[in-house]
């Protein structure tokens, strides 16, 4: 018997791109990133919301994409890690994860970057305190966050000096 | 997957038209606990009714009498309201403890409520606000307390095709806070293990009036534990002066030497005024 093609057509902005995909009802956005639109920077940790591999900024509002449904993000604007850097440069969180060494297997760091991002442009100057607990969502397997950390106040502190400038 | 069908409706009628038809439905507000269910078997619904495009499920309204949170509000939105968390430092308090960033960028009292886990760490925090859960169903509207909505681990009063539609609470007299602390393992991401919501009001001098007290996370259900509410009223109050406030960790660690029953009192002296 020929089962009827059940899939939703969606359409959503993509990293500032104006993009259509098609999706079962009961799909995830991590698995449409990933399988359907080929943004695999979206990692797939716990797919229960826990571990933050698959933070994505949806309307800028920082979420798990393994828990969305990609039929919710009709009409809204997606951001993964593949849009974060523009034009080929890289973002200060980014740059400074690098300069401090602040990732080993690099499983955990597109998440890492997309929530470091979402940090800084809900709270400019975080504390120490401030950083670890809206990061506590992130694990890292590797790096026991210390470098995580300084990287990203690092980041926060160029980017409060290139506003002042 | 279990889930067939996706609608978002933008009315109440047409939401509840579509979980009266007979289909298998359940509501989507944040997903975090309906989608973690269904991947681990436990949900299984067929038709996912999402209820964020309908105004009354996620408005935030303020007025003299009393503070109403759409059931689907997320809690991020909650705790950036310029109202809420400054009436209800507690319930602000409950949200911000519950999973990560992400979580609560989709996470929603109403789904914490309705989910009804034993553990939940909204539901101490709004029975000591004395919050009422408004419902629509069926047979109409109609209201009941936080505490009878919770009927048993992971089972709410809810009946067939009702759904929740707001958390009523009334706006706290002068003088009045509320506090909510638990227990955990871990210093984040974790579950209570003992949880206490508070409200409390001081007269003038001090004495308290009236008093709150809900225990979570230690029975099937939260519970308003009357005999302690009871127990706070007539008692003396004074005001601590920090010089500072203290950090989140220091709180904890100071907070972890008194008794439950003695937890939120000391955490509410600690500046909720």
């Amino acid at each position: 018997m020929n089962k009827p093609l059940n899939k939703m057509a969606v359409q959503a902005t993509i990293n500032g791109e104006q993009t259509a995909f098609l999706c079962s009802p009961g799909q995830v956005l991590a698995e449409v990133l990933r399988d359907e639109m080929e943004l695999i920077g979206t990692k797939i940790g716990c797919n229960t919301g826990d571990c933050g591999a698959c933070s994505v900024l949806v309307n800028d509002r920082l979420v798990c994409a393994c828990l969305v449904l990609a039929a919710e993000v009709e009409g809204q604007a997606v951001q993964t890690i593949e849009g974060i850097a523009e034009g080929g440069v890289l973002h200060p969180v980014q740059q400074k994860l690098l300069e401090h060494a602040g990732l080993q297997c690099g499983i955990c760091t597109p998440g890492v970057v997309v929530a470091a991002k979402a940090l800084l442009e809900h709270n400019p100057n975080p504390t120490e305190e401030q950083a670890r607990y809206w990061l506590a969502g992130n694990l890292c397997r590797c790096t026991g966050y210390d470098k995580i950390i300084r990287a990203v106040l690092d980041a926060a502190q160029q980017m409060r000096e290139e506003a002042a400038a | 997957m279990s889930i067939q069908e996706f609608v978002a409706p933008h009315s109440l009628s047409e939401a509840k038209g579509l979980l009266s038809d007979g289909a298998i439905a359940s509501v989507l507000a944040g997903g975090t606990d309906l989608l973690v269910g269904v991947r681990l078997g436990t949900r299984s619904p067929e038709r996912v009714v999402d209820l964020k495009q309908i105004p009354e499920l996620t408005a935030i309204h303020v007025d003299s009498e009393s503070v109403q949170i759409g059931a689907a509000a997320s809690a991020f939105s909650i705790l950036h309201n310029s109202d809420v968390p400054s009436c209800f430092p507690g319930l602000a308090e409950a949200l911000d403890l519950i999973g990560s960033t992400q979580i609560q960028g989709r996470c929603s009292a109403g789904g914490n409520l309705c989910n009804a886990s034993p553990a939940a760490d909204s539901i101490p925090a709004l029975i000591a606000n004395g919050a009422q859960c408004l419902i629509t169903g069926p047979a109409g509207d109609h209201q009941m307390s936080v505490e009878d909505f919770v009927v048993g681990p992971s089972k709410n009063a809810l009946k067939e095709g009702e759904l929740l539609v707001a958390l009523i609470l009334p706006r706290p007299s002068p003088q009045t806070a509320d506090a909510y602390l638990r227990l955990t393992p871990r210093t984040e991401m974790d579950i209570a293990v003992a949880g206490v919501g508070v409200s409390l009001t001081l007269d003038g001098n001090g004495t308290c009036t009236a008093a709150r007290v809900s225990i979570g996370a230690v029975a099937p259900t939260a519970l308003l534990v009357e005999a302690a509410g009871a127990a706070l009223v007539g008692t003396q109050w004074r005001r601590l002066r920090l010089k500072q406030p203290l950090l989140r960790q220091e709180r904890r660690h100071v907070l972890f030497r008194i008794s439950v029953a003695q937890l939120n009192i000391a955490h509410m002296l600690l500046g909720y005024w």
